[in-house]
């Protein structure tokens, strides 16, 4: 079942160098139960599609289009009032550093028991019992509740950020790079409790990364962005061992991992484009190896194939042949990519 | 071969703030950053220094620069001794050695253009002026920039990936023969990644650089070191080929830290990381091993003995009472309290 349906969502910023497109083509589906990785990397919209799941967005922020049903209902068409009673209650957030999370000046527990009160409607007794249930349930010990932010360690203050994010027992929980800070061993304990609450409590989680392995660590389906753009989806297993995406094709060869022995990594050469002013045409087409005449005139859509893996790519039906390609590091050195 | 980079009993102890009672009592409390610290880099010889934040791993990088005075021991980089350099000597040095910083986006001056940031080592160094572009254009050739039209440019007109290339030319412009790299990826995208660890692995063979890259990140040391020293709360747990240390890890630390990194593919292991429940707290380190509370293996020599850092055959070295050295006879009789 469909918990969030979000389509063609569009956010800009107001800038001072003019109209940034930070999100044009935000679209994934959150079912229930189920976690689902939002993957890309820095600028290329993930944070600003996630937090404008919230409904609450920065100032210089304007929704420009898209629907973002959740529950059955049209969020963006509704009264923001609407959306914004939600927040906590039916979707809650783990932002990107859990120092933010926290106010340093308040005991951890205050602030859950202010969350259980004021959004919560829970009683003091009540909420000081619910907050001692919390700290439980995230491996913290509830005497340190009395504790301040500062005496926390990283690992733990990011345990009492999830706790917070499920005190009202939410139906989605967005969490925005939740252990990027992290050492490995804790990062590895973190992603243990939120998959494991996950299972318990059979909320459903948008986690938004910048790294693959964390997604393959912890969740069913992946969401893969460029500049804006979502470009390519699917189940963890079929994305990672059969991408479609040129894009999603460079990333996972351009980075080590402890498993496959040697090897040269290969760069994906260039950057991603100026989202104030973004090339007509697929995005990545600058950089693709791949690219053909059309790629820079007209932008790929978004198909779904039957097995519901997404891609947004001109050239998806020889995706198996151009998957075994991009495997040599070869193919991403400028030469080869100016060639093609 | 002399060893290009010789430590011995390198130890550097930070003060803790103190607390009324310990005021009172005239305690003078300290942490041990890096904690009796031994090992040798061969000249062209390229280490991970590997281990979690706080466990002295940038402290050591900073020791090995003489940014930091040690507390104990010694260093000597190069035949130098670096307690007590001074003067032409210490200029000698700075030139020879090198950071690579962590943030390529705080490691420039914002209001100096690239030009101006790559010649202030130079002019530091004494180079006539006529001489700076020359040695300007050499290195950014070597880090893959192509044309000079780059160095009228400021640190904001670039890219995270170009401005790395330039923190990596600024330590490189002198020539160096040792460079320590303090995560010098961490702050970049995966896409760009690569192309940095590709360049430094060049480099270390063009040039002939004994280098330390430090990290937290085993696969990334994997990639540009062929051996790796793990750190632990301030003391040297491991050492031995790259490859090794992760087929066959032999300290309970390396153990966990190998097991806790995600892998790219989504059939991997879920098993619980072989590790009691503990915090590492260097402040809390007594006179055992410090991963004591942690370990999973522990007897009750751990608590009362620091394990040696032992030697093994194929290079490896290793702290553990639960390793022996090949021949038993080596270690002296153990002392249980």
């Amino acid at each position: 079942m469909t918990l969030l349906s979000v389509r063609n969502l569009a956010v800009d910023y107001a800038t001072k160098g003019g109209t940034l497109h930070a999100v044009s083509r935000g679209t994934l589906e959150v079912g229930a139960g189920e976690v689902v990785g939002l993957v890309g990397e820095s600028g290329c919209g993930k944070t600003t599609l996630a937090r404008a799941l919230t409904g609450v967005v920065p100032r210089n922020a304007t929704f420009k289009g898209g629907e973002v049903v959740f529950e059955g209902k049209d969020l963006l068409a509704g009264p923001p009032a609407a959306w914004k009673d939600l927040l906590w209650r039916r979707i809650s957030f783990v932002p990107q550093s859990s120092m933010n999370a926290l106010d340093p000046v308040y005991r951890v527990g205050t602030q859950m028991e202010e969350v259980l009160r004021l959004r919560g409607g829970l009683g003091r007794e009540a909420a000081r019992n619910r907050t001692a249930e919390l700290f439980g349930l995230v491996g913290l010990d509830a005497k340190r509740s009395v504790e301040y932010p500062h005496q926390f360690s990283g690992g733990m203050r990011q345990r009492a950020a999830i706790a917070m994010a499920l005190a009202l027992e939410p139906s989605l929980v967005i969490a925005d790079e939740p252990v990027t800070a992290l050492d490995v061993i804790v990062q590895r304990q973190v992603l243990d409790t939120l998959r494991d609450l996950q299972s318990r409590l059979g909320v459903s989680v948008l986690l938004v990364t910048h790294d693959i392995s964390v997604v393959a660590y912890v969740c069913d389906r992946v969401v893969v962005m460029y500049a804006g753009e979502v470009v390519e989806s699917g189940k963890v297993g079929d994305v990672l061992a059969a991408p479609r995406h040129p894009y999603t094709m460079g990333l996972t060869n351009a980075f080590p991992d402890l498993e496959r022995a040697g090897g040269t990594l290969a760069p994906i050469m260039g950057a991603p484009p100026d989202l104030r002013s973004p090339p007509t045409g697929c995005r990545f087409a600058e950089r693709c190896p791949f690219a053909v005449a059309r790629c820079r005139s007209e932008s790929p859509p978004l198909t779904v194939a039957a097995d519901g893996h997404a891609s947004a790519c001109w050239r998806s039906d020889e995706a198996a042949a151009l998957a075994e390609t991009a495997r040599d590091p070869a193919t991403w050195t400028p030469t080869s990519a100016s060639a093609a | 071969m002399d060893a290009y980079v010789r430590v011995r009993g390198l130890t550097k102890t930070f003060a803790v703030r103190r607390g009324l009672a310990q005021v009172m009592r005239g305690e003078h409390p300290v942490v041990h950053a890096v904690r009796s610290v031994d090992f040798d880099i061969a000249p062209g010889e390229t280490v991970g220094l590997l281990g979690e934040s706080g466990c002295g791993k940038t402290t050591t990088g900073r020791l090995l620069l003489k940014l930091l005075e040690p507390s104990a021991g010694s260093i000597a980089i190069g035949g130098r001794e670096l307690a007590g350099l001074a003067g032409t000597e210490l200029m000698a040095f700075r030139r020879d050695a090198q950071f690579v910083f962590q943030n390529p986006f705080d490691a420039l001056n914002p209001r100096l253009s690239i030009a101006n940031s790559l010649s202030e080592p130079l002019v530091n160094a004494g180079i006539p002026k006529a001489e700076h572009l020359d040695r300007m254009k050499v290195v950014l050739e070597r880090v893959r920039i192509r044309g000079t039209d780059l160095l009228e440019r400021y640190p904001h007109e670039m890219s995270g990936g170009q401005l790395q290339r330039i923190v990596l030319a600024r330590a490189l412009v002198l020539e160096p023969r040792f460079v320590v790299a303090d995560e010098p990826v961490s702050m970049l995208d995966v896409s760009v990644r690569a192309g940095i660890l590709n360049l430094m692995r060049e480099l270390q063979d063009t040039l002939g650089l004994t280098a330390i890259y430090i990290s937290h990140d085993l696969a990334l040391v994997r990639y540009v070191a062929r051996r790796t020293m793990v750190m632990y709360l301030g003391s040297l747990v491991e050492d031995g080929p790259t490859e090794d240390v992760i087929r066959e890890p032999l300290h309970p630390y390396t153990r966990a830290l190998i097991a806790a990194v995600p892998q790219p593919r989504v059939d991997q292991s879920r098993a619980p990381l072989p590790l009691r429940p503990g915090t590492a707290d260097a402040r809390k380190v007594g006179a055992g091993c410090a991963f004591v509370n942690r370990c999973p293996v522990a007897i009750a020599a751990c608590t009362a003995e620091r394990p040696p850092l032992i030697d093994l055959p194929g290079g490896r070295r290793v702290a553990c009472h639960l390793v022996q050295a090949p021949r038993a006879a080596v270690a002296a009789e153990p002392v249980l309290s």
